[in-house]
């Protein structure tokens, strides 16, 4: 044992994961609101700041960058500390990224009702907005690599090349799509133009999803799978193989965004075969968790948390398949922009990113309060099967409505060639999915009251202490000097 | 795009793909120094440990297939400019397609070329393409019921602002009509002093509407017969000619309000119906104009006075 001395630094952490529930609750109300709105239009109440047009990215932004990225701060810088055996980089640091990304989030929070976007998706923020962005990831991106130099163990553990690479990537992309002229502190024109302008957003947006809503979440995915299973690792080379293949082929599916649009046809036919060559390299990931409990699956029988890890990675298969049949171009045709593509975003979202997640803060907050487990195991349990049950209303109403209004659209008369369906005809088929929809988006939502419940109770029970806890010496033969 | 941004392209989609081929061929094989499979080298934070157990067979030959298959992909549709052995574009394939829909499409119109739309209305195949292409097309604007909205006429009734003969009716689909309600109310101001554009509103609303303030009607009128009267009439019935609308009726196209009313004399008004003869074809506008001529009842002849048009 090599002798260490000082404790890891938990603030942050804590602080992180509890705006996690709090913004999962509030980005997911939002999405109950305009789910609602969709099936009573009149819910807008004629307030422009109410209307869908803008609550829509108001929720996304939500439960992406407020709730996905809450979680994501917490637990790589958990991670970080806990695998490099080291405390953060510095605390000011750490302490300056919570309130920076809680301004960045509020910011969201106040504009994007007031209309003021730049109009691109998952990137509406405004350039002040996205300066203060860039500020505070870069201050991540010091903090997270600055601990991993200082790091006590050769081997930077593999939950930490998923988070750098994440940290990384997403500079990268938020800084090319948002280059814009500014026209006054609240409008700015991109830089881009035309079918350039769409690609270079659907590079971005699509790796948003690659390395935001995936990459990073693996990292996730690597710690607490291992931990709360208390098995190895499946499989190194795997990691090592899905790792390069994932990071070097996402970056090449953007194009599927737009099948079928001004984009040249060779762009769109690379778009689609790098999606397909991308199901091998993500699927890696989920069997490398997935394999990771073989020995331990009676373990779920009493762990609602494993539960919500390992269907979180079932999730992520099943969207990981379904997104590269939805890139060929044939099935894009009859899928895009139908509802399919937001069942298919939602099984990722809800499913993939929500559930591990979740998982993940069940399985850190004791930790960080020094407690043996949550307030309420059985709470855990009710949470999973609300999330799990509503998750499936979910997509599946949003399925059949998909490749409904993909049919309709589509459809023409055998007999004389003209369109049988109206817009607004395949509108009203689609009406009673919508309630369906909206019924699941609220029994999602309420197991994240009952989480924010059990969060609340396990902050209030007697044993919580937030005393810093002593860093673990690392293993002798990995330690490093 | 260029020979050299076309090779770019493609020495990044090699190297990319070969770069996926090395991943997969050097850990596939194990070399002497290799850590067995379950042997957990290193352990972090504990009890944090890996096996190094081999890549599932099946999974090695699902990478293997994608990458065959998209070389395979595009090599038969093409990178940059250069032309895949399959000759496709995007461009092509719509036009074979959009060539096929056309001809089944001309078999189906032949039988309606040249038909006046009161003939077709009788016939329910006829009306039946018609309403799928208004449905389609027409009632963005008009509404799928084509009750028509604030700006956009409703077609259910026997309001015809530019005529309601078959002939007429054809003729606003395939030329399209542009109204041109000049803005009035400076003129009206110049000649009636500042009450002139609230008299000249309650004039118009007493052609229908009994029992606005007689001084202000009787104002009204002496500017409605100075100005207003030379498209709407003398007795503001209307003229389909310039699609003036008749005023003494219950319908208005923006609405009675009173703010509405005003807008109209402020700023005019410019309804627009487009022209549908060059997007759609002569015999299809034809079977749309047999389709709104059945929702038409028909019944209500124009009223006396008006300027018909024929």
């Amino acid at each position: 044992m090599v002798g260490v001395e000082g404790s890891y630094s938990d603030k942050v952490i804590r602080q992180f994961a509890v705006m996690t529930v709090v913004w999962g609750v509030v980005g997911m109300l939002v999405g109950v609101i305009i789910a609602a709105q969709l099936y009573w239009p009149g819910l807008d109440f004629d307030i422009p700041w109410l209307s869908y047009g803008r609550l829509r990215p108001l929720h996304t932004n939500a439960v992406i960058f407020a709730f996905g990225g809450s979680a994501l701060f917490a637990t790589s810088l958990y991670t970080v500390q806990r695998t490099c055996h080291v405390r953060l980089l510095s605390d000011k640091l750490a302490s300056f990224i919570f309130w920076g990304w809680q301004l960045v989030i509020v910011a969201a929070a106040i504009t994007l009702p007031l209309g003021l976007t730049q109009g691109k998706e998952y990137a509406e923020l405004e350039w002040p907005i996205d300066i203060l962005i860039t500020i505070v990831w870069v201050a991540y991106g010091v903090l997270f690599f600055g601990t991993i130099a200082k790091r006590k163990v050769k081997h930077i553990y593999v939950a930490n090349w998923f988070y750098g690479a994440y940290i990384i990537t997403i500079a990268l992309l938020h800084i090319v799509n948002n280059i814009a002229i500014p026209a006054g502190w609240f409008k700015s024109y991109s830089v881009y133009s035309g079918s350039v302008d769409a690609m270079v957003q659907w590079w971005y947006g699509h790796n948003a999803v690659g390395f935001f809503l995936t990459t990073a979440f693996l990292g996730m995915m690597y710690y607490f799978v291992p931990k709360q299973a208390g098995r190895p690792i499946y499989s190194y080379r795997l990691s090592i193989v899905h790792f390069w293949a994932l990071i070097a082929v996402y970056m090449w599916a953007g194009p599927h965004h737009l099948q079928y649009t001004a984009l040249p046809d060779w762009a769109q036919s690379l778009g689609m075969v790098f999606s397909l060559v991308l199901l091998a390299p993500s699927w890696g990931g989920a069997i490398n968790g997935i394999l990771t409990l073989s020995g331990v699956w009676y373990k779920l029988r009493t762990d609602p948390i494993l539960k919500f890890l390992i269907v979180s990675l079932s999730f992520y298969m099943m969207s990981t398949f379904e997104g590269p049949m939805m890139s060929i171009k044939t099935v894009n045709s009859l899928s895009h922009y139908t509802d399919w593509t937001i069942g298919h975003v939602h099984s990722g979202a809800l499913g993939w990113v929500a559930m591990i997640s979740i998982g993940s803060i069940y399985a850190m907050l004791p930790r960080l309060l020094n407690l043996p487990k949550m307030y309420s195991t059985k709470l855990i349990d009710t949470h999973f099967w609300l999330h799990t049950i509503g998750l499936v209303v979910y997509i599946a109403s949003m399925w059949i409505a998909g490749v409904m209004q993909g049919l309709m659209w589509r459809a023409t008369d055998p007999e004389n060639g003209t369109l049988v369906y109206s817009f607004v005809e395949a509108l009203n088929a689609t009406k009673p999915y919508y309630l369906f929809r909206l019924g699941g988006g609220l029994i999602v939502l309420s197991g994240m009251l009952v989480m924010g419940w059990n969060v609340y109770k396990t902050f209030r029970m007697k044993a919580v202490s937030t005393a810093p806890q002593p860093l673990l010496p690392p293993d002798a033969a990995d330690a490093r000097a | 795009m260029t020979s050299a941004w076309t090779w770019y392209v493609v020495a990044l989609v090699v190297l990319n793909l070969l770069g996926c081929l090395w991943l997969l061929k050097g850990n596939t094989k194990r070399s002497p120094n290799d850590p067995k499979p379950d042997e957990t080298g290193h352990v972090w934070d504990g009890n944090l440990t890996e096996y190094n157990k081999p890549l599932p067979r099946w999974w090695i030959n699902l990478f293997y297939i994608t990458i065959v298959f998209s070389v395979g992909y595009l090599i038969w549709y093409g990178v940059g400019n250069l032309k895949g052995f399959g000759h496709w574009s995007s461009k092509s394939e719509w036009a074979i397609d959009n060539a096929a829909e056309e001809a089944r499409l001309d078999d189906t119109l032949k039988l309606y070329a040249g038909k006046s739309i009161d003939v077709l209305a009788k016939d329910p195949n006829a009306v039946s393409i018609g309403r799928a292409i208004f449905i389609n097309r027409c009632a963005a604007c008009h509404g799928s019921g084509g009750h028509g909205a604030i700006g956009f006429p409703d077609l259910t009734d026997d309001v015809w602002h530019w005529g309601g003969t078959p002939n007429r009716i054809l003729e606003t689909i395939q030329e399209g009509r542009q109204a041109a309600m000049p803005a009035w109310a400076s003129t009206l101001t110049a000649q009636g002093g500042a009450t002139a554009v609230d008299d000249t509103i309650a004039y118009v609303l007493s052609l229908s509407r009994p029992g606005q303030p007689a001084d202000a009607v009787e104002r009204g009128e002496k500017l409605f017969a100075g100005i207003c009267v030379a498209c709407h009439g003398p007795q503001g019935k209307g003229n389909q000619v310039v699609g003036a609308p008749d005023l003494t009726d219950s319908y208005w196209l923006y609405g009675s309000s009173l703010a509405s009313l005003h807008k109209t004399l402020n700023e005019g008004r410019q309804g627009t119906m487009p022209a549908w003869k060059t997007i759609l074809g002569d015999t299809r506008t034809r079977l749309v104009g047999a389709y709104v001529w059945t929702l038409s009842p028909h019944k209500e002849p124009p009223p006396a006075g008006a300027v018909v048009a024929e």
